[in-house]
Formats: structure tokens, sequence, C-alpha cells
């Protein structure tokens, strides 16, 4: 035996499960989403994921290579992700360029500035919708009709929650909900394909039930108890939680691991959080979208909801015997 | 549903190559090393000098203290010098080196095969004779163990539980000795149970071991006090704590022993040394060891005389593989890596685990990326990460309201995490800090 | 206009009560202190670095107020100066301190040392030290893993990569012990810097007999008492197959140096001695990086 005998701390072994692992399945969870925008959306939903994506790890890779002087890991999923999730939330129609801008915030400020990977306080794709949307107001709210939509002859129009707050008349039937024929951004389209998404990332351990769960719980009773109150197409459970970004915004960007808080009892209250803040907005503010800044301002609260919870000790639970 | 544990826990694979593997016996060595510290406590005092002739079971090291063991001579021969020797904690200490020649032994022990059922000593003569016989927890801790069945005032036991779990991926000893030696253990499961006077015993297996549970069950009808309990394959369902909440439902609170909840923990093994120190007179000498590895010829459970050097049971086994870059002392998951084959076998060595190149060397750590598995998995409701950003920023009082001292070690959380952090290495070192401040305080 | 006004007047009226709130309060809980200790704490280096016994500038500021004299107090970092300085303070007599300075008492070079295996672990000497003795043959030598460097707050000890043994930095080094509480193994020490930083002293902390001890390393101590006979002080002990050289005794005479047959015995800073006929190995002097 020529080599020298390796001396290392416990344990020997490993479970295989490394970063990318996690950030791959990620992108695999999206893929049913990424297929209903190819359908709705045809080309442009194409080339708005593909250029996030390539924006997204070209400004990693030069930020972190020529300005910060590390060894750049651009493929460790997360840039990718960050890309992804991003073009998710845009209009499909989105000049290029207003994109570009777009990935540099997310990357470069929301991300890098504070540290890479694991040391950032704000999710970076919602941190760099919401720059686009303060910034390009016009160009970010105006959503063209659906390529498969022969209704109107209209470029453009307005989303679901638009239509409820402002013109409730105007309503695409639940089936086009669920399955992604409407108005919004190319990632909000159906909520069945996000939630198989959903199910196949608790299937591989990547997330827990937890987040998700309790931001739609919140929504349905939230807006439940208001219908049965005042039964409105504005109070409709169900409306809300098939439309806008809602489910993709509880199952893929709440539930990003640096952002999230660390024990469940947090993640519940974080869900919780986010739920109210989001029919908040919706209901009552200015916005007909709420889940983008639910999910910024519940981000903020992140590290004071781990200083305060911790997780469920062994020895807590009373004796029984 | 089996029963386990209710917190954390994990799975990996399990890897049991050398179950069902026969026990194997091994020549006697040409000389041994019995290092004088094999067990939790002070070190033994060595009461034989350069040129004695020893036999088997004669004593050679004292006990110094109530929290130790004695130690026996495990070959017949001659004491060559009480010298320093490497052993597997690393350093070298105190150890008796003898020449052996032939196979002696002390005539008070009965080698008979012959299993004794019948024990008529009263509960203190039973705890006396383990106590001479040198009896430590044979399951890796090595506590002494007249000391564990030796309730503190003010407690009462009230269950007598059996580790027949052997968590750990790779080890099968326990696994053997169940298979071959099952009537013994019961009978000394009794009188440990007369010892304690306790009512109730339960023999927790892993399901993984189903030959070992059918033989158990079988045998057990005629002992109407011990039940028989399979358990998930879960690590660690071995740890003392997650054994008696999976078995009783009742969970030890920080900082106590396991007597709070009225539960007293043993290992087979340990229960197998009881049996030949009570109805054989056979003091702790020899045990089984499990030599096994992936590249290793022939995984086998090997009965060894205590203070054998390793490289003779690895011999046995098929000798060392060519690729070899780790050796571990126990298993994978808590097993300490050995600097040197040069070492010899004690009283804690449950198995060697040799581990090839590709899989010794440890992946680069990266940033915490907070995906909260570590929480997920620790048996004891702790934050890994947390405590290791404590230890490295050295915040001992914060470790401390962290509970840093109910980490038991298991290693499930290194195991686990996605970004290599080497997250035990730091817990161990914040848990020995923050215990040395306690012990401070209380002074 | 109005509104200006208005806004102005309002914000200006906030300013001013909140402005006399604080003044209140502040008056109303001020610790009262004497002002010596300000006049000590300002005097100080401000370094915080606890070489002084103290938790903290303030509290040695505090002490030395307090204390009825400085003889037993002394601020390593700022040294005789600020010593000065605060005895001109407080009206005492400055207390004349001694130049000390960490002494790193290993030589196990890669060369001297062999490396036996590899450590795989985290970069930490404690972390190491509850494993296993160090990756070569000797259990009480260095393990170059850096715990002194990362205590230092003084950027005056760094591991020479070459040998994989920590250097102090004279200059730099204000023997504040940090680094001597970092080492699990005792081999830092704080030893008198001596007149012109000449110091001799056993590069070893090696308790093993002579053989075992010469096997693992080439310059280990072997305890053979050659250097003690030869000392006309009485300056060496021999305990546990180790020798050590007492600081007050030992007068720089540099007798023991050549006599040791492993080398193990350093001199720093001295002119080289001119070579003579019965010298039988050459005199090491070793300079700090």
């Amino acid at each position: 035996m020529e080599n020298k005998l390796i001396v290392s701390p416990s344990p020997h072994i490993h479970s295989g499960d490394s970063i990318e692992r996690n950030m791959y399945n990620v992108l695999i969870a999206l893929i049913p989403a990424f297929l209903v925008a190819l359908y709705v959306f045809r080309l442009d939903a194409l080339i708005i994921t593909l250029s996030a994506v390539v924006f997204c790890v070209l400004f990693e890779y030069i930020i972190v290579k020529y300005l910060i002087k590390k060894t750049p890991s651009i493929f460790d999923g997360s840039a990718i992700i960050t890309g992804v999730l991003l073009a998710f939330n845009v209009p499909s129609n989105l000049p290029l360029w207003i994109l570009a801008l777009g990935c540099l915030f997310a990357i470069g400020v929301v991300k890098l500035s504070f540290g890479g990977l694991g040391n950032n306080i704000f999710n970076p794709a919602i941190a760099g919708r919401i720059f686009l949307l303060i910034s390009f107001p016009a160009q970010m709210t105006t959503w063209p009709a659906p390529a498969i939509a022969e209704a109107t002859d209209a470029v453009s129009s307005a989303t679901v929650l638009g239509v409820i707050k402002y013109a409730p008349e105007a309503l695409p039937t639940l089936q086009q909900m669920l399955f992604g024929i409407e108005t919004g951004s190319i990632g909000e389209m159906s909520a069945i394909a996000i939630l198989l998404g959903l199910i196949y990332m608790i299937w591989k351990k990547v997330i827990t039930w937890h987040i998700p769960i309790s931001i739609l719980i919140t929504v349905a009773l939230f807006t439940g108890v208001l219908y049965i109150i005042n039964p409105i197409e504005l109070y409709n459970p169900i409306i809300h939680l098939a439309s806008g970004g809602l489910m993709l915004g509880a199952c893929f960007m709440a539930t990003d691991y640096v952002t999230s808080p660390m024990t469940k009892k947090g993640m519940i209250i974080y869900g919780v959080g986010i739920g109210f803040i989001t029919m908040a907005i919706r209901l009552w503010g200015a916005y007909p979208e709420g889940v983008s800044f639910a999910i910024l301002l519940m981000n903020a609260f992140t590290p004071l909801i781990n200083t305060y919870t911790s997780p469920k000790r062994f020895g807590e639970v009373k004796k029984n015997g | 549903m089996l029963k386990t544990f209710r917190l954390g826990g994990i799975h990996p694979k399990e890897r049991k190559i050398s179950a069902g593997k026969t026990i194997l016996p091994i020549a006697i060595p040409k000389q041994v090393v019995i290092p004088m510290g094999q067990h939790i406590g002070a070190p033994c005092q060595p009461i034989v000098k350069k040129g004695e002739q020893v036999k088997v079971g004669t004593q050679i090291g004292k006990s110094v203290g109530f929290v130790s063991a004695n130690i026996h001579s495990s070959v017949s021969g001659t004491v060559l010098k009480i010298d320093k020797a490497l052993d597997s904690s690393g350093y070298k200490r105190d150890a008796i080196f003898i020449n052996c020649e032939g196979d002696e032994w002390e005539e008070s022990i009965d080698r008979s095969d012959t299993i004794k059922k019948e024990c008529n000593l009263t509960g203190p003569e039973i705890l006396t004779k383990i106590e001479k016989a040198g009896i430590v927890g044979m399951g890796g801790a090595t506590f002494p163990t007249h000391v564990k069945l030796t309730p503190p005032p003010g407690t009462t036991p009230e269950v007598l539980i059996i580790n027949g779990v052997e968590c750990e991926p790779y080890l099968t000893s326990d696994h053997a000795l169940m298979l071959e030696k099952s009537e013994e253990i019961l009978v000394g499961t009794s009188i440990v149970m007369k010892a304690l006077n306790v009512s109730k015993a339960v023999i927790g297996i892993e399901n993984n071991k189903k030959d070992a549970i059918s033989v158990f069950n079988r045998l057990s009808k005629e002992y109407p006090n011990i039940e028989i309990q399979p358990l998930k394959v879960q690590y660690p369902q071995g740890g003392e704590k997650q054994l008696i909440d999976a078995i009783l439902k009742r969970q030890v609170p920080s900082g106590a022993l396991p007597i709070s909840v009225g539960a007293v923990v043993q290992n087979v093994g340990t229960i197998f040394a009881i049996y030949e120190a009570v109805q054989k007179n056979k003091p702790l000498v020899e045990r089984v060891v499990t030599i096994t590895g992936d590249h290793v010829a022939k995984p086998s459970n090997i009965l060894s005389r205590i203070g054998t050097p390793l490289i003779n049971l690895i011999e046995v086994a098929g000798g060392l593989p060519e690729e070899t870059s780790k050796i571990v002392s126990g298993g994978p998951m808590m097993g300490k890596a050995l600097a040197s084959i040069d070492i010899p076998v004690t009283k804690g060595t449950s198995g060697v685990l040799i581990i090839p190149t590709l899989a010794a060397k440890r992946k680069a750590m990266r940033d915490c990326i907070r995906c909260t598995k570590c929480i997920s998995v620790c048996p004891m409701g702790l934050n890994p990460t947390l405590l290791m950003n404590l230890t490295e920023y050295e915040a001992w009082d914060k470790a401390e309201i962290n509970h840093i001292t109910d980490c038991i070690e298991c290693g499930s959380c290194s195991f686990t995490c996605p970004s290599h952090r080497p997250l035990l290495d730091y817990i161990k070192l914040g848990k020995g800090k923050v215990n040395t401040i306690i012990r401070a305080r209380k002074n | 206009m109005s509104v200006l006004l208005s806004a102005v007047a309002t914000l200006g009226a906030i300013g001013a009560g909140s402005a006399a709130i604080l003044y209140m309060v502040g008056q109303k809980f001020k610790v009262e202190e004497d002002p010596r200790i300000q006049e000590v704490q300002d005097a100080l280096p401000a370094a915080n670095c606890g070489g002084c016994g103290f938790p903290g500038c303030a509290s040695f500021a505090a002490a030395c107020v307090n204390a009825e004299t400085l003889s037993e107090l002394n601020c390593p970092v700022g040294g005789q100066k600020t010593m000065d300085a605060v005895a001109e303070i407080l009206g005492q007599k400055a207390p004349v301190a001694v130049k000390k300075i960490a002494v790193v008492r290993c030589n196990g070079t890669c060369d001297n040392r062999p490396r036996l295996n590899f450590y795989d672990g985290v970069s930490n000497c404690t972390i190491a030290s509850s494993l296993y003795g160090g990756d070569t043959g000797c259990s009480f030598g260095c393990y170059g893993l850096g715990d002194c460097v990362e205590s230092c707050t003084f950027d005056a000890i760094h591991i020479n990569p070459e040998t994989l043994l920590p250097e102090v930095v004279e200059d730099k080094c204000t023997a504040c012990g940090a680094c001597v509480k970092a080492c699990p193994k005792d081999i830092i020490e704080l030893r008198k810097q001596g007149p012109k930083s000449r110091r001799i002293y056993v590069s070893c902390v090696n308790k093993d007999k002579g053989g075992v001890a010469k096997k693992a390393c080439e310059v280990a101590c072997i305890g053979c008492t050659k250097c003690q006979q030869v000392c006309p002080f009485e300056a060496i002990t021999i305990e546990n197959n180790l020798a050590f050289i007492i600081d007050d005794k030992c007068r720089l005479c540099r007798k023991c140096v050549p006599v040791c047959p492993t080398n193990s015995i350093l001199e720093l800073n001295f002119p080289p001695k001119k070579d003579r006929p019965q010298a039988k190995k050459e005199e090491q002097v070793s300079e700090p990086v």
C-alpha cells in the first residue's frame, strides 16, 4: 500500500447530495410550466427564457471573475434558476435589453453584492422583477394576448387579476386558468403544471410542503371567508389560487432556500405572512398582483423569524409512557 | 408500522456485506499490546511487572476510582514490558506488552460450551462479578457496566432495553453474536434484570436482521418477561436516547440520564460478556470484530483476543486491499479514522472498515445555502448549521443556549449537507469548549 | 408659504423637544465615574486584546485607577511608553516591564519530521487534537493548521508554507498571550525577548523516550542531559525526557547550543561564532521571517 492513510473526523461517508443536484431538480420541476408557456406563447417564451438564462449566467461569470476575483461556479444551477424564474415573471414581449437590465440587477446587486449564494437576503428573481416593474411600468404591465386566443385582434390585454379588480365582467373560464390559456407572464399560466413541479420537488426531497401549502391555505381561507360574506368575483378563492403568480410564487420563489426561514415553525409563519400580504395588496392595494411584494417583504422578516423560532427539540415532548 | 424514533434520522446504504458470516476464530498472536485506557474514566493502574507470567484471565490492570474498569490478560505468557503504545485514541498511552506462550486459562474460568441458565446469585453479587470482570459497554462507548447498572440514588429502573440494533452501515458483529449466541443473550438479559430488579426487558432489533428476530422470537417464548421488538431501519436507531424513544415513547430530557425515564440500555455484546462473566467466571478478554469494506476480499466477523494487532485480523479477511486510503475503527458514521494499522483490538473495537481511495477524500466545503436539511435530519432537534456558525465565531454562550451539549455526535448532519460542510467537526469542538466552561462554572 | 412655515415650525418643535428629552435622560441616567479612568483609557493603545489580563482597555484603565500601585499592571502592547504616561496621569511610579515575546518551541519542519499520513479534516488545530497527535510520528509537535495565526490580533505570527511551522514576527508581537492559549499542545511560550532580541530555548516539547523521539523528528530533544551538564548557571531542567531552559537563570552564554546532539536548542539573533577546531556540529542561527 503506497498511499498515505487519510485521517479525518467522522463521518466517513456522505449521502451524495450536492447543491447541483438540488438546483437541477428544481429546473426539472419547472419543465411542465415551461412546456405550457411554449404552447401558449410559442417562440417568444423560448427567446425570453433562454436570453434570461444566458444573461444571468454571463453576468455572474463576469462579475465573479473580474470584479470579485474568485473562481466562478456558474454551473451550480442557481444562476440558471434565477434566469428561468425571472423570465417566467415577465411579459413574453418584453424587449431583451430591459430583460438584461433585470438580470444584471438580480445577479449583480441582489445576489452577488450581498455575498453570493447562501448570503443574499432577498430573492434575486423577485427583486429583479420588482425592479423592472417599478422602472419600466408600461412595458411590464402590457400583456400580449396568448398566441392561441383567437377571440380578439387586440395585441395586449389585461390579466385575470386586473380583470377581476377593474373589470369583473370579462373573465376567462376556470379551465382556461387552471390549464393555462390566460393572459399574464410566461410562468403564471398553468396552476396544474406548477403543482406537478411541486409534487416532483417534494418527492425528490428538494423542499418540504410547509411553505407552499401554508401560503395556499392562507390565501384560500382569507378569500374563502370574504367570499362567504360577499360572493363577488373579486373574492373568489379559486380564481385567486389559480391565477397570477401565486402558484409560481408559492411553489418556486417563496421556497428559495437562502431567503426563507430555516425551522418548520418559521416556514409556516413565513407562508402565512406571504398569504396575508398578497391578499391585502390584491384586494385593497394599488396593484392587481401582490405575490412579488409579499415575498420580498417576508424575505426581510426571515432573519427575525430565524432568531425567534427554533426546531422542535428532543426531550421537549412530554413523557407519554 | 414499525416503531422508530420520532425526530430526524437518515438512511445510509446498509452495506451489510459481512452479514450472516459465521464468527471466525483467529490464531493467538505472538504478542499482544493491552492498553490501560480502554474505557471511559480513569485508565487502569498496571499490577504486573516485567517478566511476570500470566494466564488468560489474570488481572493485569486495576481500576482507579468509581468510573473505571479492570483489565485482564487475554493470553498466557510473559509480560515483556509496560510502555507507551499508539491506540485508537490517536495518542500513545500506557500499555502492557505480553509475549504469548501457549493458551493456559485461569482455573476458575469455565470453558465449556454448555449453556448455564440458572443463576442463584443476588443482585449485588451479580454486580460485583460484573465489576471484577471488567465489563464495559461493547457497542463502542465503553462505559463501565457496573456503574451503569448502579442507578443513582433517587432513581428506579423500570425497563431493561437490549440494543441489538447495530444501525451503523457495514458493521455486523452484534448480528453474528445474536445468531450464534441467542440463548446466552437471553440468559444474560435475565441476569441483568435480576441485578436491576426490573420485571420487563425489551430487545430492540432493526428490521434488516430478520433471521435474528425470528430466532429470538422462537427462543424468547421461554422467557415471558423478555419482549422482542423489531424496529424500522433508520440511523441512528441504536443511539441510546433514540432507542428509548422508539421502544418506550419516552424522550430523555436534555442533560439527564436514561435512568431518569426509567430505562437502562445495554448492548447485546455487553450482555453476552455479562453472561460469560457471571455464569462462567470469564472476564472480558475477547470480542467479535467485523472486518469489512468494499474492496475487502473476505469480509468477516472474527472472534479476537483483546490486544491482537489489527493487521492479524485484516490478514484473515484477505489482507489489506491495494487501493486502501482510510482505515476506520468502528462504523462509517461515528468511527475513528486510524493513523496507522499498528493498533491493537480493544474492548470497544466493534469493527474495522477499510475505505478505498476514491471514496476516502472529502469534497471541498462550500457556503451554507440554508437548505435546512441538517435541521430536518438531526435526531436531537438541534440546528447544526447555526451551531457551526456559533463555534466559528466562538460565541460560547449562544452555543450553550442552543443546546450544543445535547449533540450525540451521530454525524447525520455532515452526511446530509449538500455543501459538504464539516458540521460535526465544529460542533464537537464547540461541545468540548462549552462543557469546559460549564464545568469551570460549577467549581 | 404658510405650509412651508408650518412644516418648518412643526419639525423644529419636534427636534427641540427630542433634544430636550435626550438631554434630561442623559443627565438622569448618567453613570458617575472617576474622570481619571477616561484619561487613562485615552492613553492606552485601544487594542482591546486582553494582553494585560483584563477584558479590554476600559477595564484595565479602571484597574489602574483603583490600584494602590502600578507594579503588577502592564500593557504589553503599549509597552514602557504607555505605562509611563499612565503613571504620570495617576501620579504613581511607572513599573519597569520586561519585554516578552512568543516563542514557538517546535522545529519539526517538513524536512526534519516526515509526514506519515494525510490530514483531511478542517484546518483547525483544536479539531485535529481531538482526533490524533498529528500527521507525523511525533504526537507532541505542531500541527501547522494555524489556530495561533487565527488568534493573533497583531498579525505577528504566520505559518511558513515551506516548513509548515508558525513563525513570530518580532516587531509586531506584543506578548499578549492569545496564541499561547490557542495552541492545544502548549507549544508556544512567552519568554523574555532578551537584550538585542537574543534568546536561547529548547525548540521541542516531545516527551517520548529518546529513541522514539529521534525516529519521529531529526531535531527532537532526546533528554540526553548533555546540555544540563554543561550549563554553568543551572538554568536547564530535564523532565519527562525533555530539556527546558529557565528564562530567569539563562545568561545567554551559548555553551549548551553546540553540545546538543540533535541540534534541538536554538539561539536567535546572535552573531555567528568563529569556527572552533573541536566544534562537532555547525551552530544554527535561525531568524524569524
